[in-house]
């Protein structure tokens, strides 16, 4: 397992792995969103913590289809389907090397991006700990997406319009708890669901994505 | 032990490809498959493999003692030889990649990325890749595509050595290898059209 980690973890950091794609995605959104609105402080303080969390899960999306895309193609997942290690194991370890090079690289980026979009000084610790919290559930769901659309030719639209509703929990009590968070109100209540619904799917996931590829390698 | 496989009916897109597949592979044996192009070859491998369910028969001694070569070999091309060699000894429980590397003359290209080999070297390196297993039943699909005739001997002599130290290896080729072993030949094996043993999914139509 730790070598399927280190594997995954090398190729996005070398040529053509895809690191730093999402970051960049999720710093333009946010860029974008002034220009869009307009330079109202006000409005934009009012409206960063969604702004944030939508740009984080656009830019998580942004980079799923390569997750198992690649492995279909050069014949790995065959492989590894054959091999000691379990399937649903492959696939939360690819989950997880997916949060190392997209996920926590947004909720490191996200408290500089708050500036842009004037996010109230109180909001800054709540938003990064909403995104640490809510950004591995959108991997582990987003796992499962690309098991149901490996094979099939342009499967990332598809994959999209698949994941995008699973992450509507997510992003509800994810921007719920930035926003109460920003406003100086308790954050506890969104918090808490949103750490229960990304342990829920830390434990349930890992089974149907590999039920999924199980289905798509025959 | 070996593997036994009796009576194995084999689907392809919920078609029936084969029938009445039976063999014996005892370890030191190996096994050669023949047949005509879509003559279900791939699909055999793969259901021993285990990578989808037979329609009907039973396997017995496979269960994680395979080796799996497919047509496309598993490499990264942004990985070296040796690392893409090891992230494979490493899955399969193993540590020496040397003899591997060896045994298919790889080291002067051990540190090249793999993406920038020859088709031939990088059929090379798949190959190379059953040695890391450490798995005794070698299922090899069509695995002297691209090698030239040196590479094909390099390859007899690994199977030679691999049958020798008790494994056993089932190859599906049109070439001859130069191995003892016997041939089964599954032209005659194709199923009948109409024979669609436990696949209907009339019921649900």
């Amino acid at each position: 397992m730790k070598a399927l980690l280190i594997r995954d973890l090398t190729l996005a950091f070398r040529a053509g792995g895809g690191f730093g794609l999402g970051l960049a995605f999720f710093l333009i959104v946010t860029v974008l969103v002034p220009f869009g609105v307009g330079p109202h402080s006000a409005l934009l303080s009012q409206i960063a913590p969604g702004i944030l969390w939508l740009g984080a899960l656009l830019a998580c999306l942004l980079s799923l289809d390569r997750l198992l895309a690649l492995d279909w193609e050069d014949g790995t997942l065959d492989l590894l389907a054959t091999s000691p290690l379990p399937l649903e194991a492959a696939l939360s370890v690819k989950a997880l090397a997916h949060w190392l090079t997209t996920g926590l690289p947004l909720v490191l980026a996200a408290p500089v991006l708050g500036i842009l979009l004037a996010l109230p000084a109180p909001g800054f610790f709540w938003l990064v700990v909403s995104l640490a919290l809510g950004t591995p559930a959108l991997s582990v769901i987003g796992t499962f997406g690309a098991a149901l659309t490996v094979g099939v030719k342009r499967g990332g639209l598809l994959m999209s319009l698949l994941v995008l509703p699973l992450y509507v929990p997510t992003l509800i009590f994810g921007a719920e708890a930035a926003r109460r968070g920003a406003t100086g109100m308790d954050p506890a209540t969104p918090l808490l669901m949103l750490a229960g619904i990304t342990a829920g799917t830390i434990a349930i996931m890992p089974f149907a994505s590999a039920a999924a590829l199980r289905v798509n390698l025959r | 032990m070996g593997l036994e496989v009796r009576d194995l009916c084999v689907e392809r897109g919920g078609v029936p490809v084969l029938m009445g597949v039976s063999f014996d592979l005892p370890p030191g044996k190996a096994l050669i498959l023949r047949g005509p192009n879509g003559a279900g070859k791939t699909t055999l491998l793969r259901t021993l493999a285990g990578l989808q369910p037979a329609l009907s028969g039973a396997v017995t001694g496979g269960e994680d003692l395979i080796a799996y070569a497919s047509h496309s070999d598993g490499l990264k091309a942004m990985l070296t030889v040796s690392e893409n060699l090891a992230f494979w000894a490493d899955v399969f429980g193993q540590r020496d990649v040397t003899t591997a590397l060896h045994a298919f003359s790889l080291e002067p290209l051990r540190d090249r990325l793999a993406g920038t080999l020859s088709a031939g070297q990088k059929r090379r390196l798949g190959l190379a890749r059953m040695l890391v297993t450490g798995r005794p039943v070698w299922m090899l699909d069509e695995p002297t595509v691209s090698l030239d005739k040196d590479a094909v001997r390099q390859f007899a002599t690994v199977v030679a050595g691999h049958l020798a130290s008790g494994g056993s290896a089932l190859i599906a080729t049109h070439i001859d290898l130069g191995l003892e072993a016997e041939v089964l030949d599954i032209s005659p094996l194709r199923a009948q059209p109409d024979a669609r043993a436990g696949a209907s999914d009339e019921a649900f139509l």
